[in-house]
């Protein structure tokens, strides 16, 4: 967990937090009691947290509070889960969406 | 029912709270983050007397003295919809439960605006804000090498923020003009607006630029004297000279390219060069959040010195509708402790007109408390702010004459019920 600010000048020493286990994509990673599922990522080093629906480009967190949806998760089961919003908790299961199929064709011969 | 809701856990919100609480009223505070505080609670910066202004600390004495008060706090709630459902009731929508109450006060605050640049939906482009809350609330890196893009209040004290959590950030630079960002890729515009910072912690920044802003002639010349690798700003290089016109990265961002650019912001063909980074941020500024008071159906006024469109309202923090208030940067963008001054104001307007007595000298001071703790602010997000807030105050009492000449009451519950 090396992404994360133990000491701080300022802020002092990150205090003692339980740790809790979760899993994105199939993959378990521990993350701290409070961390938002965002934050629990980035400390793992992990920022590609869905696949753009229509183009299927790697997206992360943009606005980290709420307000630009482009962090949405499948958190059991629930799609559209921002992951800055919601605290991570032990046994949760977070999914990326990808690309979804489209019935509009591009029908120009270089995506033949 | 709730004598008062509140619509944001911030500086506003939970001022305003507190304040109606200890008037003996019941509140209940909805906010959707996870955490009491709001915008608040990334905010790290020393004060001109050498003293820090921490955010997390300041957040726990105001969630400290609202809850102290009684006043019950919802997290972890988005509020979807407002409306007046009945003569003087306004119904609150979330999305398990639907609040009611007489009196509604809206303290949503500020969003980012984005700087589109080519790249920017990469993982590890995020907003400037974005940043500060992974570092100082979360304790989280944002990454170990950064460049920010866009040159403005928000954007140097956080780089200062960045830098104090030993997080390297390469650059501080202005984004690659386009139509969408004519004011903030222009070198002699952001440097002009920089200087207004005049009291902002030791800055050589303004140091730097203002032996050369004595008329509009010199203000050129500051700009373009300006040496091309920039000034350093608590060592951090601040790039008037260089634009940001690509974010570059396979899967996730490995770098920008920059540019030099002329002292109108024209990129200079032939210059560009690659820097390496693991994120990006983007500073485009903030403006008032203000949906839920549009959807009302508020009047509205774009004041650019107030940082985007606000809601009409008068000192009291009242709005055009019956028993609907805001405070806070829904008003205009400015510091937390101006902020928490308007909630007090609108928590004692609500307490004045739920028909408790005897507040009027109170209320009287509360609005000079704002002013003052405008005037001795150390940060200020414009220079015109003061301008703003005269602008909308003209624009209420407007209103208020339009009114009597019709001779209708100041009601609007047909059109917000709508």
């Amino acid at each position: 967990m090396s992404g994360r600010i133990t000491d701080h000048p300022v802020l002092g020493k990150l205090p003692e937090t339980r740790f809790v286990t979760f899993s994105f994509n199939n993959q378990e990673y521990e993350g701290a009691e409070g961390d938002s599922i965002a934050a629990a990522l980035l400390a793992n080093g992990i920022r590609t947290l869905r696949y753009h629906e229509e183009s299927g480009s790697p997206r992360g967190i943009y606005c980290n509070i709420g307000h630009c949806f482009e962090c949405r998760v499948t958190v059991d089961g629930e799609p559209g889960v921002r992951a800055c919003l919601t605290p991570v908790k032990e046994g949760m299961t977070v999914e990326s969406s990808g690309k979804l199929p489209s019935p509009v064709r591009d029908w120009r011969p270089e995506n033949d | 029912m709730t004598d008062v809701i509140v619509i944001g856990a911030g500086p506003a919100g939970l001022s305003a709270a507190a304040v109606a609480a200890e008037k003996g009223l019941n509140v209940l505070v909805i906010d959707e983050y996870m955490k009491p505080g709001g915008r608040l609670l990334g905010q790290l910066y020393e004060e001109p007397d050498g003293s820090w202004w921490n955010g997390i600390e300041e957040s726990a004495k105001l969630f400290n003295r609202a809850a102290e008060a009684g006043v019950t706090i919802k997290l972890q709630t988005p509020v979807n919809n407002i409306e007046t459902t009945a003569d003087g009731i306004w119904s609150v929508y979330t999305e398990e439960e639907t609040f009611v109450t007489r009196h509604l006060l809206i303290a949503t605050g500020a969003a980012e605006a984005p700087v589109p640049v080519p790249g920017w939906t990469l993982p590890g482009v995020m907003s400037v804000g974005a940043a500060q809350v992974m570092t100082n609330v979360h304790r989280v890196k944002p990454g170990n090498r950064g460049v920010i893009i866009g040159i403005n209040v928000l954007s140097a004290a956080i780089a200062m923020e960045l830098k104090l959590a030993g997080v390297e950030v390469a650059s501080l630079s202005l984004p690659g003009k386009n139509s969408m960002t004519e004011e903030s890729a222009d070198p002699r515009k952001v440097l002009n607006s920089l200087l207004h910072v005049s009291h902002m912690a030791p800055s050589p920044l303004v140091r730097f630029g203002s032996r050369f802003l004595q008329n509009d002639i010199m203000k050129k010349l500051g700009v373009s004297f300006f040496p091309k690798n920039g000034v350093k700003m608590w060592d951090i290089p601040v790039q008037l000279r260089k634009a940001v016109i690509e974010i570059y990265g396979e899967n996730e961002v490995e770098g920008v390219v920059m540019a030099n650019v002329t002292s109108d912001g024209e990129v200079i063909k032939g210059t560009e060069e690659r820097i390496t980074a693991d994120f990006v941020c983007i500073a485009g500024g903030l403006y008032p959040l203000a949906e839920l008071a549009a959807v009302a159906g508020c009047p509205f006024y774009l004041i650019d010195e107030l940082g985007g469109y606000v809601p009409l309202h008068n000192e009291q923090m009242e709005t055009t509708l019956k028993g609907l208030y805001v405070a806070g940067n829904i008003t205009g963008i400015e510091g937390a402790k101006v902020a928490a001054a308007q909630g007090t104001t609108a928590g004692l307007t609500i307490a004045r007109n739920s028909g408790i007595h005897g507040l009027v000298k109170e209320i009287q001071l509360a609005i000079q408390s704002i002013k003052q703790t405008r005037d001795n602010a150390s940060i200020q997000f414009h220079p015109e702010v003061k301008k703003g807030r005269e602008i909308i105050q003209e624009k209420w009492e407007e209103h208020a004459r339009a009114l009597e000449g019709t001779g209708s009451e100041v009601t609007s519950e047909a059109e917000a019920g709508g």
